[in-house]
């Protein structure tokens, strides 16, 4: 089967036409020794099927990031039968520079010339056949986000790839390329006469906006409103549909499974529905918001303001080690930690990627919220309760500032920090929601048996031995427990709160479920009065410092090992937070017994 | 053109609205890449359109592009301001 890369620089639209080629079928491929993600997909195009592989935006095939490594290795061990270069038309003077290098190379390739649409809005004015005619390529002009010209660019393609007998590969392709001022001269001589452009980029929609949205009054303001804007609309629309998704998954298992199940032992019912079934339900509820997160952040980020949003924040992020990018993640956190550490793939450079990873756990997201909410109600009187929970947002932060202060020298980033801004854009429909499939799709695929296996586990720590109750100090989770004690004893958190703490590694919103099966009571006044007969505000305070601080849940867990593929950072997530959680907790509790309170 | 030789400054001391032409980059080999990939080349002219609070970072528009570039990295960029 041939194969096709797809090569161009960021922002020029080239995942939109990844996509309109691929279909969204496009699935992870293996590399040998390429350390990121490249999607695939095989296509027809023709009368044959080809191997389409979209390789990492980058600016310039001598670069020194990390993707333009990764772009440098997968062109010098995979045979491509055809390199189709995706430009932005406005920027052809500068972007140029990619297919004079894929030429220097030798690599059979076609351009597209992406935007053409908004080129013609700025002025830009090209004439692909003098162009294709020196680059020694055939030149397309095409828009991928709206198909025009995007049919007779297919047919080209085909026939382009029909022509080429066998696949070239790059050999020591930094050797091929030329020296900047042979490449300055070249730009020149190709563009002269081909390309007839304005001085300067004059977009007055963009200067108009900017002016408001960077205002050194208002842009920050502006920002705050944009972001709570963006988080009411994911988490106000979905929680209502995690909660019908819950019931649903309820309704079924109370309909079918639990009838069906019934003949079976109890132990091996609790096992298949208690388990199994509960740990499915547990992956299935992030869908909605992931799915919801990725079509506000597909807005937020093809529109240009993501990056806008890093300008306005870049001050105070870069003394962390941050970017402002980090922070808008780390804020999404605050709904749900899942989608947010998932959304920091936008972010190019390992380094920043990892140490954002590392803070966006400390969001105090809305699952720890409810036990919190549960707690400081049960725990305080009615006009502390909401001080306490702001203290606990405080803490938050906090603890993000001081992750990002003790972890910046070990995850620092090596990759310059130029961003560009472009032109205001709106994605349309389709765009947002091809994104937000596919993002669901990658969750699904990437995390759910890491999740399942972690809640089964869980489930048979509470349950074995089969003869005693569930949770109660003679199960193994019970044993742990007692076994922790002298741990968890300096921090006021008693055997019975330390089995919940196992049940909030799977999610903080079974917690209180946790705790209604240790303390056999039903949720709710029940509970709370169980719970406050048995400790004071002081051990409270410190048990919900802990459940603020340790690892927020199984699938932040399972996300974490797959989007940094390493177990290794995925374990040091842990033990931090664990740490950071122990100390805390220790400080307050001890702290506070010493006052005397 | 001006007869007299323009004076020489650097990137981040010009004023927002400001236009000059780049002398010379004096950065790692990294980011010297990437501003030359960004249209970053000797003698381009490039503008200044405003600087983010707490010295944070600066919006430069250079020719069809508008990026951000952060406050010490524009030091290095050694610029001649265009007189008028």
């Amino acid at each position: 089967m041939k194969r096709i890369a797809v090569l161009g620089m960021p922002n020029t639209g080239k995942s939109t036409f990844f996509n309109r080629l691929t279909g969204s079928h496009a699935h992870i491929g293996n590399w040998p020794g390429i350390t990121v993600d490249l999607l695939q997909a095989k296509v027809k195009l023709g009368d044959d099927f080809v191997e389409v592989v979209d390789l990492p935006g980058i600016y310039d095939l001598r670069g020194f990031s990390e993707d333009e490594g990764v772009v440098r290795r997968f062109l010098e061990s995979a045979p491509l039968d055809l390199v189709l270069l995706v430009l932005n038309a406005s920027q052809i003077d500068r972007q140029v520079i990619l297919p004079l290098q894929v030429k220097q190379v030798g690599l059979p390739a076609v351009l597209l010339l992406n935007m053409v649409d908004e080129a013609a809005r700025f002025g830009v004015k090209v004439q692909p056949e003098v162009l294709s005619e020196r680059l020694g390529m055939p030149v397309l002009p095409i828009s991928a986000k709206y198909g025009a010209g995007y049919a007779a660019a297919i047919a080209t393609i085909a026939e382009t790839l029909r022509q080429q007998d066998a696949p070239v590969q790059a050999n020591q392709l930094e050797e091929c390329l030329l020296p900047d001022q042979q490449l300055s001269a070249d730009i020149q001589a190709v563009l002269d006469g081909a390309v007839q452009m304005p001085l300067q980029l004059s977009d007055r929609l963009t200067s108009r906006l900017d002016r408001v949205l960077l205002h050194p009054a208002w842009g920050l303001p502006l920002f705050f409103a944009a972001m709570y804007l963006v988080f009411q609309t994911i988490y106000a629309l979905g929680a209502p549909v995690q909660e019908l998704l819950g019931n649903s998954l309820a309704w079924f298992r109370g309909v079918a499974l639990e009838p069906l199940l019934a003949p079976l032992p109890t132990f091996v019912q609790g096992f298949l529905l208690d388990g199994l079934y509960e740990g499915v339900g547990t992956v299935a509820a992030f869908l909605p918001v992931i799915f919801l997160f990725f079509l506000c952040m597909a807005i937020v980020e093809d529109s240009g303001y993501l990056s806008r949003a890093a300008f306005l924040m870049d001050a105070l992020m870069e003394r962390l080690g941050l970017d402002g990018r980090s922070f808008v993640m780390s804020l999404m956190g605050f709904g749900c930690n899942v989608p947010a550490i998932l959304g920091t793939r936008v972010m190019r450079s390992p380094g920043l990627r990892m140490l954002s990873m590392l803070v966006i756990p400390f969001s105090l997201c809305s699952a720890r919220l409810n036990v919190f909410m549960f707690m400081a109600t049960a725990m305080f009187a009615a006009d502390m309760a909401p001080r306490v929970i702001f203290s606990l947002y405080l803490m938050s932060f906090a603890a993000a500032i001081l992750t990002a202060a003790l972890f910046k020298g070990r995850f620092s980033s090596h990759e310059p920090l130029v961003l560009e801004l472009p032109p205001y854009r709106f994605p349309t429909f389709k765009q947002m929601l091809v994104r937000a499939w596919c993002e669901v799709k990658h969750f699904w695929f990437w995390s759910r048996r890491f999740i399942i296996l972690g809640v089964v586990a869980i489930w048979l720590l509470n349950n074995l031995p089969t003869n005693v109750p569930t949770a109660s100090p003679e199960t193994l989770s019970g044993m742990i427990g007692q076994a922790m004690h002298p741990i968890f004893a300096p921090l006021g958190i008693n055997p019975q709160l330390t089995v919940a703490l196992f049940f909030g590694f799977i999610a903080k919103e079974i917690v209180l479920g946790g705790l209604a099966v240790i303390y056999s009571q039903a949720e709710g006044a029940d509970l709370a009065r169980a719970i406050a007969q048995e400790i004071d505000w002081v051990q409270a305070y410190s048990f919900m410092l802990f459940t603020l601080l340790y690892v927020p849940c199984l699938s932040t867990i399972a996300v974490l090992k797959s989007e940094s593929k390493s177990m290794r950072f995925a374990l040091l997530a842990i033990a931090w937070s664990l740490g950071l959680a122990w100390i805390s907790s220790f400080l307050f509790y001890q702290g506070a017994r010493a006052l005397g309170l | 053109m001006p007869t007299s030789p323009m004076p020489t400054t650097n990137l981040a001391s010009l004023k927002p609205g400001q236009s000059a032409k780049i002398v010379d980059l004096n950065l790692e080999s990294g980011l010297e890449r990437r501003l030359y990939a960004l249209g970053f080349h000797r003698g381009q002219e490039i503008q200044l359109l405003r600087r983010g609070w707490l010295s944070g970072p600066l919006h430069i528009r250079i020719r069809m592009t508008e990026v951000m570039l952060r406050h010490c990295d524009a030091c290095k960029v050694h610029v001649a301001s265009i007189i008028g």
